[in-house]
C-alpha cells in the first residue's frame, strides 16, 4: 500500500488530495480547485484600474518596467492585480500523475468536486467516480454556478482572449509584485503549471455523467476487488468519509468531520469499526495547534490496527467528543451574527454574507428571518445566485441526508428547513443574477443578500461590496480567510463592517487518544508513503459442505491436518472465494503424491512384511556418515531392491503392481500428500 | 445449520403479514400487520409462538417494517406497546413518516365509528414511531455484530422496500409488497443480483399476468367522466395513502387536459396532509417525478380541495376519494350508504378487497342489496368499476425476481392458496427451485449457507492469476486427416480456466491456511522426500550374422553409445505418440525419464534374470519420478520388445 499526499489543502474550500494505491488499484481522493487563488485577479467593473493599466501600456516599455519593479516594494494596491480573465488553480501535483492509470475517484465533499471536470476531460480517463448522491447533486451545483458567473467575466474580456494568456508569460509574471507571484508559481516555482482556464457547462454535464451517486452506507463494489462505503462525516449535506475494504484488509479515510450538526446528518462511526487503518486528512488540529508544527504540519497517523476495539468503546469516544461544547459554539456564533444583522439593518445599512457553506447559509436564512421578525423589521432576504431556486428547493427533498432535529421536523409534517415557508410569505426572495428585471422591480434597501462567491471576485458579491464598501452602517460576513488583504484590494477605501468568522470544519480535539498497539505515521505533503502490509495473507472463503467432501489428513506427530484444494478462485465483493468444480475428484488422483520427512528402513521392512513382501536390508556405508545408503533387497514375491540415501529413495522392480505396493508402504511410512 | 421461518401471517392468505426468521441465531421479524376481515384475536398474527414467557426483547433481534400499509404494519403499536417489545425496529424514511397517519385513522375508524374497545391509543402509536430507525434505499445498516440489513426500492407504495438480511455467511430476501413496472408516480422495484439462501416473496397475482397498464387508467379516467358529464357523483374509497396519490395525479392531469371543473373532494384533511410528505419525499417517487420537482411538485393538485360532511347530499357532480378502502367501515362507507342507491353515481373499488368487507361483497357477483352491517341493508343500484390496475406485480414479475435473484429457496407468503401453490409448481417445474407456501402458524427450515474461512497465501493468490491457456480445434481429427493448416473456418479456441490447487492445513489452534505447494514444505519445517523409480532394461541384439557379431563386440564400447540410443530414439517415437523425446547426448529424456546405455555389470536395478550374453544384450538404465510412472512402464515395454538392430545405415 502507497500513499501520496498531494496537496494537504486549505481548509472547507480546498479540500486535501490524495492518492492511495491499494491492491494494485490506485483511489484519489477528492478532486477540490484552490478557489482562493482567485484573488490575484481583478474583479470585474473595476475600470480605473483597466485604465491604468493601458495607460502604462502606452508608456515607454521599460520605465512601464521600472515602474512596475519598484511597485514590488510598495504596499499593493489594486493595480497590482492580474487584469485578464481569471484563470483556476488546481491541484498541482495531481498533473504528475496520468489520468489514465486512476482506477476510483472517491469525492468527500461538494467542494472535493470542483476540480473533476478537469481530470474527467483528459483523454484515458476511465477511472469510476463515487460521490454521494447530495454530494453530486450540489457539486453539480456549485459547477454550474461557477461556469455562468466566470461566464458574467468573460464578456468582459470577449471570447479573444482565451487564446493567448499575457499574463502567464514569464516577463509578466517577473513583473508582480511578490504576494501574488508567490500565489501564482508557488514558493518553490513549480506551480505554475496548475492554473487553467474554466471548464465549460458541457465539460461539467461530461463529468457528472461519470459519477456514481452512492448513499450513505451502500457498498459500492469496484471489479470485485474493493469494497467502498461511504459514511457521513457531519461536516456538510452529504459530506462524507470513506471506507474501502478489500481483501488485504480495511482502509478508513477520515475527511473533514464535525461531531456536531446542525443541518447535516450525524457523523457515524461505525464504519470504522474494523478498519486495519485510518488515514487521517482532517488537518483543522494542526492548523491551530503549534506544538505540531514539527511534523512540517501536515501529518496523519495511519495504519493504526482499530479490530481491537469494541463498539463500546467507539460510543464512549463519539459520546465524549459529542459532548464537547463546540456544538454551543457554533449556534452562539450564528446568534451573534444575526444580532450583528439587526444592527446593520436597524442602523439603515444592509448586509452582505458570501459565505459557500450550504448549511451555514440554511440556518442563517432561517435565524436572520427569525431575528427579523422579532425586531419587527420588513427588511426583505435575497438569496441572488444562478442556482439558487435549485439548490433550495432540492434542500428540501432530502431528509435522508440530514441530522435527526431535522428529520423531526419532516415526521412532524413541518417543512425540512424554514427557507420554504420564508418563500410562501415572500419574505425570502431567489433571483438568478443581480441584473434580472424581477430583482431589479422588488429591489430595497437594507437588506440581506446571501450570494457567491466567497472569493469577492466572482457574482453578485463583488457588485454588492462595491456598492456598500463605503457605507459604514453596512456588515459584511464572511469566513475567515487566508489573505484577506488581498481579497478586499480592490474595494479599498473600505468603510463596510466587517465580521470575519471561522465556522467548524474538522475535528478540533486530537482524537487518537487510542491504545499503545497503535502505529502512528505522518504523511507529508507530495510524498510517497509505503505502507507495510497490515495483513500478510487474505482470507478465502470455502464452502463448508464441500469441506465435508475433502479427504484431509492427518500429519504424524503434529495436530494439524491437511488436504489438497483445487478449484478456480474468484473475487467477489471484496471476498475470495474458491470454486469447486465438480469432476474435480478424478482430476487429482492422476496427480503424484509430494513426500517429506525419512524414512526408517526397519519400519518399511514392518510394512512390506505385512503386505506379504518379504526381504532383507544390507547397510551399505558411503563416504559420508550422514548420508549412508541403505539397500533393501526383495525377493518375494518378486525380485525388487530399494535404495534408501537421506531424504532420496530408488525403487527397481519389473513389474507395475509391485511397484505400486511398495509405493503405498512408502507413503505409510512417510508424510505425504 | 438452518434458517427457520415461521410464518405468523399472510400464510396462504392476504392479511396481517408477519413471518419470523430465525437465522443462524438472529431472529428477525418481517413486517407485523393486521388482518382487516377480523374483528377478533385473529386479526393480530400470534405473538405467543415466537415466546411463551412474552419475553420478546430477548427473542427478537429487530423487526423490519416494509411499507406503511395495514396489513403489513397495523399490529406494530399493539406489539410495542401492549405486549411491550422495546428493541430495534427499521422501516424506510417514508415509512416513518407516513405510518402513524395510516395507524392514526386506523384507530379513528376502530374506535369513533365502529366502536370497538381501541387496541392502541394515539400515544401508543407516538411512542411506538420513537422508536423506529428510519434507514435509506441500499444503506447498509449494522444492526448488531452479525446482522446485517438493506432496503431496496420496491415500488409498492411510497417507501416500500425489499428488505436484505445477513447473517454470517447466510443471506435471505423478504420483499414485502412489490411491482415490477414502473407507474405514474412510482418506479419499479430494484434490486442487486444477490447470493441468497432464501427469497420470502409476496405472491398477490400468483397467476395473473396484466397486460399495459395504460388502457386500464384510460377506462378508469372515461368511466369517471362519463359519470360526472351525467351529474353523477363518484366515490372512491381508497386508504390515506398510495392509491389516493397515484389516482389524484392521474385525475389532476385529465382535469386539466380536460378542462373540466367538476371538484375533487378529499376525504378529510387527512389526505391533503399526506400530500405534504409526499412532496418531501419526493426522492422516493419516479424519476419522471422527481426531474420536474424544481418547476412544479407533482404532488400539488391544482383542482383538489377538502371535503365538508354537509357536502355529501349537495346536488351536482363530485369526486370524492374516502377513507377507508375496500369500504370496511369509516367514512367511506356512510358515502356509500348515501350515494350506493341511485343509478347515476359511480363507486370504483381497487383490484384486492379482502373477505369480509362491503367492497368484497360489490366485487362478488352483481348484488342489488348489501348487508352492511347486522340490521342495516343497502341498495346498490349505482354502477361499480373495478380498478383494474394495482400496485402489485403480477405472475410474469414474481417470476423474472425469482429468476433474476437465483435464490436456493423459495418461500411463497400474502396471496391465496390455490395461485401460490400454482405458482410455487411453476418456480419448482420451470426454474428449478425448491419452493414452499406454509400456512399461518407453520415453520419451513431450509439449509444455510456456511464458509470456512481460512488464509491464503500470497503465492498461491499470484499461481492462481497466472493464465492457464488451452487450445482446442474444434473439428481437429477431420483436418489432420485432409491438410495441412487449420481453415478459418474452423477458429482455434482459446480457453483460460485458471487453477488454484493448494493445500489446506488445518491447525487446531491456529487459523486455516491454503498455500501452495512449494511453499507447503518450508511452512511445515520439512524436507521433501524424493522418491525415484529405475530399471535396467536388457535388449538383445539379434538377428546379425557371427563375423558381425565379433566385429560389433569390439567396437561396440568403443563407439556406439550414442549410435543405441540413436536407434531407441528412432524406435521410441514410432511407439510412443504424443511424447517428446530428446536426445540429451549420453541419455535420451522422456519427461522425467532418463535413459542411459548402462555398462555396469552389476547395476543393482537389473532385477530380471539375465539369460544372454553380456555381448549379446545391450543394457539401457531408465530412472522415472512417480508422476510418470505409466509412461515409463510403457517405455520399458517397448524396451523389452526391442530387437535392436546394429544395421549400419540405420545406425547412421
Amino acid at each position: 500500500m502507497r500513499l501520496t499526499s498531494l496537496s494537504q489543502g486549505k481548509g472547507f474550500y480546498f479540500p486535501p488530495c490524495q492518492i492511495l494505491n491499494i491492491c494494485g488499484l490506485r483511489v484519489l481522493f477528492d478532486c477540490p480547485l484552490d478557489l482562493s487563488g482567485l484573488s490575484i485577479f481583478s474583479p470585474i467593473g473595476f475600470d480605473e484600474e483597466e485604465y491604468k493599466v493601458s495607460s502604462c501600456n502606452e508608456l515607454r516599455e521599460s520605465e512601464c518596467l521600472d515602474r512596475k519593479r519598484q511597485k514590488v516594494e510598495k504596499p499593493l494596491d489594486a493595480s497590482n492585480l492580474i487584469h485578464s480573465e481569471p484563470y483556476y488553480k488546481t491541484v498541482n501535483d495531481l498533473h504528475l500523475w496520468n489520468a489514465s492509470f486512476i482506477d476510483v475517484v472517491v469525492i468527500s465533499s461538494y467542494m472535493g468536486m470542483l476540480g473533476l471536470p478537469f481530470l474527467t476531460r483528459q483523454k484515458g480517463f476511465s477511472a469510476k467516480i463515487y460521490a454521494t448522491e447530495a454530494t453530486a447533486r450540489l457539486g453539480k451545483l456549485m459547477m454550474e454556478d461557477l461556469v455562468a458567473m466566470h461566464a458574467e467575466f468573460r464578456q468582459l474580456y470577449g471570447p479573444g482572449e482565451s487564446g493567448c494568456t499575457q499574463w502567464m508569460k514569464w516577463e509578466e509574471l517577473d513583473m508582480l509584485s511578490s504576494v501574488i507571484k508567490d500565489i501564482v508559481i508557488g514558493k518553490d516555482g513549480t506551480e505554475l503549471g496548475s492554473w487553467m482556464p474554466l471548464y465549460s457547462a458541457a465539460d461539467v454535464m461530461d463529468c457528472m455523467q461519470k459519477v456514481q451517486a452512492l448513499k450513505y452506507a451502500e457498498e459500492a463494489c469496484y471489479n470485485g476487488t474493493l469494497l467502498i462505503m461511504a459514511l457521513s462525516s457531519g461536516l456538510e449535506i452529504g459530506t462524507c468519509n470513506w471506507t474501502i475494504c478489500g481483501p488485504k484488509g480495511t482502509v478508513s479515510y477520515l475527511s473533514s468531520s464535525c461531531f456536531v450538526s446542525s443541518t447535516s446528518m450525524d457523523f457515524d462511526y461505525h464504519g470504522f469499526q474494523g478498519s486495519d487503518m485510518i488515514i487521517y486528512s482532517d488537518f483543522t488540529t494542526w492548523k491551530s495547534g503549534n506544538d505540531v508544527d514539527d511534523y512540517s504540519s501536515y501529518s496523519a497517523p495511519s495504519t493504526s490496527k482499530l479490530s481491537d476495539f469494541s463498539e463500546d468503546d467507539w460510543k464512549v469516544r463519539a459520546e465524549s467528543l459529542l459532548k464537547l461544547d463546540e456544538g454551543e459554539e457554533e449556534v452562539e456564533k450564528l446568534s451573534f451574527l444575526c444580532t450583528c444583522c439587526i444592527d446593520s439593518i436597524k442602523s439603515g445599512g444592509s448586509v452582505v454574507i458570501p459565505i459557500g457553506r450550504l448549511g451555514i447559509i440554511l440556518q442563517l436564512l432561517e435565524q436572520i428571518a427569525d431575528s427579523l421578525e422579532a425586531s419587527n423589521i420588513k427588511a426583505p432576504i435575497f438569496v441572488i445566485s444562478y442556482v439558487a431556486d435549485e439548490l433550495l428547493a432540492y434542500t428540501n427533498i432530502i431528509p435522508e441526508w440530514l441530522c435527526k432535529q431535522r428529520q423531526e421536523r419532516m415526521y412532524s409534517g413541518q417543512s425540512l428547513f424554514g427557507h420554504v415557508d420564508l418563500l410562501k410569505n415572500k419574505r425570502l426572495r431567489l433571483f438568478p443574477t443581480l441584473h434580472s428585471l424581477e430583482l431589479l422591480k422588488s429591489w430595497e434597501e437594507p437588506c440581506v443578500v446571501f450570494c457567491p462567491h466567497w472569493s469577492m471576485r466572482l457574482g453578485p458579491a463583488v457588485h454588492l461590496l462595491r456598492r456598500w464598501c463605503g457605507d459604514p452602517n453596512s456588515l459584511l460576513i464572511m469566513e475567515d480567510g487566508e489573505d484577506t488583504e488581498l481579497a478586499f484590494l480592490p474595494f479599498k477605501p473600505m468603510t463596510i463592517k466587517v465580521l470575519q468568522c471561522s465556522f467548524l470544519s474538522g475535528i478540533k480535539q486530537y482524537i487518537p487518544t487510542f491504545n499503545t498497539s497503535i502505529s502512528l505515521k505522518y504523511f507529508p505533503e507530495k510524498e510517497t508513503l509505503c505502507i507495510p502490509k497490515v495483513k500478510t495473507a487474505s482470507e478465502l472463503n470455502i464452502a463448508a459442505d464441500l469441506t465435508m467432501q475433502i479427504l484431509s489428513k492427518n500429519l504424524k506427530h503434529k495436530e494439524t491436518s491437511i488436504a489438497r484444494l483445487k478449484g478456480s478462485l474468484l473475487l467477489e465483493h471484496g471476498k475470495q472465494h474458491l470454486i469447486f468444480q465438480k469432476n474435480q475428484e478424478a482430476s487429482s488422483q492422476t496427480k503424484s503424491l509430494l513426500h517429506w520427512g525419512k524414512l526408517d528402513p526397519k519400519d518399511l521392512l514392518v510394512s512390506l512384511q505385512k503386505m506379504g513382501i518379504n526381504g532383507y536390508v544390507e547397510q551399505e556405508n558411503s563416504d559420508t556418515e550422514s548420508e549412508s545408503l541403505t539397500i533393501m533387497h526383495i525377493s518375494e514375491p518378486r525380485k525388487a531392491l530399494i535404495e534408501m540415501k537421506g531424504t532420496n529413495t530408488v525403487i527397481s522392480t519389473d513389474d507395475e503392481d509391485m511397484t505400486a505396493l511398495i509405493c503405498e508402504a512408502i507413503s505409510s511410512n512417510l508424510d505425504c500428500i | 445449520m438452518a434458517i427457520d421461518c415461521l410464518v405468523l401471517g399472510a400464510g396462504q392468505e392476504v392479511g396481517k403479514s408477519c413471518v419470523v426468521v430465525n437465522m443462524n441465531g438472529k431472529k428477525i421479524m418481517f413486517d407485523c400487520g393486521m388482518h382487516m376481515g377480523h374483528h377478533d384475536h385473529q386479526r393480530y398474527p400470534d405473538f405467543s409462538r415466537i415466546s411463551r414467557t412474552g419475553d420478546f426483547d430477548s427473542s427478537l433481534t429487530c423487526i423490519i417494517i416494509t411499507h406503511f400499509h395495514l396489513d403489513h404494519i397495523g399490529a406494530l403499536p399493539y406489539f410495542t406497546e401492549v405486549c411491550g417489545y422495546k428493541g430495534p425496529i427499521y422501516m424506510t424514511y417514508p415509512t416513518k413518516a407516513l405510518a402513524p397517519l395510516m395507524l392514526e385513522d386506523y384507530r379513528k375508524v376502530m374506535v369513533d365509528r365502529r366502536g370497538e374497545e381501541e387496541q392502541f391509543t394515539s400515544e401508543n402509536i407516538e411512542e411506538c414511531m420513537k422508536k423506529v430507525t428510519a434507514v435509506d434505499l441500499k444503506q447498509t445498516v449494522q444492526v448488531d455484530k452479525d446482522l446485517q440489513i438493506r432496503a431496496y426500492y420496491a415500488g409498492h407504495v411510497l417507501g416500500a422496500a425489499m428488505f436484505y438480511a445477513k447473517v454470517g455467511d447466510s443471506a435471505i430476501v423478504y420483499t414485502g409488497d412489490y411491482n415490477m413496472t414502473p407507474d405514474r408516480h412510482l418506479g419499479a422495484a430494484q434490486i442487486d443480483r444477490l447470493h441468497l439462501d432464501l427469497l420470502i416473496s409476496e405472491s398477490t397475482y400468483g397467476t395473473t399476468i396484466r397486460d399495459s397498464k395504460y388502457a386500464r387508467e384510460r377506462e378508469f379516467l372515461d368511466a369517471v367522466h362519463k359519470c360526472v358529464t351525467n351529474g353523477g357523483k363518484v366515490l372512491i374509497p381508497t386508504f390515506a395513502l398510495g392509491r389516493a396519490q397515484e389516482l389524484c395525479i392521474l385525475l389532476d392531469d385529465y382535469w386539466e387536459r380536460m378542462s373540466l371543473k367538476v371538484p375533487i373532494y378529499f376525504s378529510a384533511g387527512l389526505t391533503l396532509q399526506a400530500n405534504l410528505y409526499y412532496k418531501v419525499l419526493i426522492n422516493w417517487t419516479s424519476q419522471k417525478v422527481k426531474d420536474a420537482y424544481t418547476t412544479r411538485n407533482a404532488f400539488d393538485f391544482k383542482h383538489v380541495c377538502s371535503f365538508d360532511r354537509s357536502l355529501i347530499n349537495a346536488p351536482g357532480p363530485c369526486v370524492l376519494f374516502a377513507t377507508p378502502g375496500m369500504i370496511s367501515g369509516g367514512f367511506s362507507l356512510e358515502v356509500f350508504k348515501h350515494w350506493a342507491p341511485y343509478e347515476k353515481n359511480l363507486i370504483t373499488l381497487p383490484g384486492y378487497c379482502v373477505a369480509g368487507t362491503v367492497g368484497h361483497k360489490l366485487m362478488s357477483g352483481k348484488p342489488t342489496k348489501v348487508n352492511v352491517d347486522r340490521d342495516t341493508q343497502v341498495d346498490v343500484r349505482c354502477k361499480i368499476h373495478q380498478l383494474s390496475f394495482s400496485p402489485h406485480t403480477d405472475a410474469k414479475g414474481i417470476m423474472d425476481l425469482v429468476n433474476f435473484l437465483s435464490p436456493k429457496h423459495v418461500i411463497l407468503v400474502h396471496g391465496e392458496k390455490p395461485r401460490m401453490i400454482a405458482l410455487q409448481g411453476r418456480i419448482q417445474s420451470e426454474l428449478g427451485i425448491q419452493s414452499f407456501c406454509p400456512a399461518n402458524n407453520e415453520t419451513v427450515s431450509i439449509p444455510s449457507t456456511h464458509y470456512v474461512k481460512a488464509d491464503i497465501s500470497d503465492t498461491l493468490r499470484r499461481h492462481s492469476k497466472c493464465p492457464n491457456f488451452k487450445f482446442s480445434k474444434t473439428d481437429s481429427g477431420e483436418n489432420s486427416d485432409t491438410g495441412f493448416m487449420p481453415t478459418p473456418l474452423n477458429p482455434l479456441q482459446v480457453f483460460d480456466d485458471r487453477v488454484t490447487e493448494g493445500i489446506l492445513c488445518l491447525d487446531r489452534s491456529k487459523k486455516a491456511k491454503v498455500v501452495h505447494q512449494d511453499e507447503f514444505l518450508g511452512m511445515l519445517g520439512a524436507e521433501k522426500h524424493e522418491l525415484q523409480f529405475a530399471y535396467c532394461c536388457q535388449v538383445p541384439i539379434g538377428n546379425l550374422g557371427n563375423a558381425i557379431e565379433t566385429e560389433v563386440a569390439n567396437v561396440l564400447p568403443v563407439i556406439d553409445n550414442g549410435s543405441w540410443l540413436h536407434l531407441l530414439t528412432g524406435k521410441l517415437a514410432i511407439e510412443l505418440n504424443d511424447v517428446n523425446i530428446q536426445e540429451c547426448g549420453e541419455h535420451i529424456q522422456v519427461e522425467s525419464i532418463s535413459i542411459s546405455v548402462c555398462l555396469n555389470d552389476d547395476c543393482p536395478h537389473r532385477i530380471s534374470e539375465t539369460n544372454l550374453n553380456k555381448s549379446e544384450a545391450v543394457y539401457f538404465c531408465c530412472t522415472w519420478l512417480a508422476a510418470d510412472e505409466p509412461l515409463a512402464r510403457n517405455v520399458i515395454s517397448t524396451l523389452r520388445k526391442l530387437e535392436l538392430s546394429t544395421n549400419l545405415t540405420t545406425a547412421g
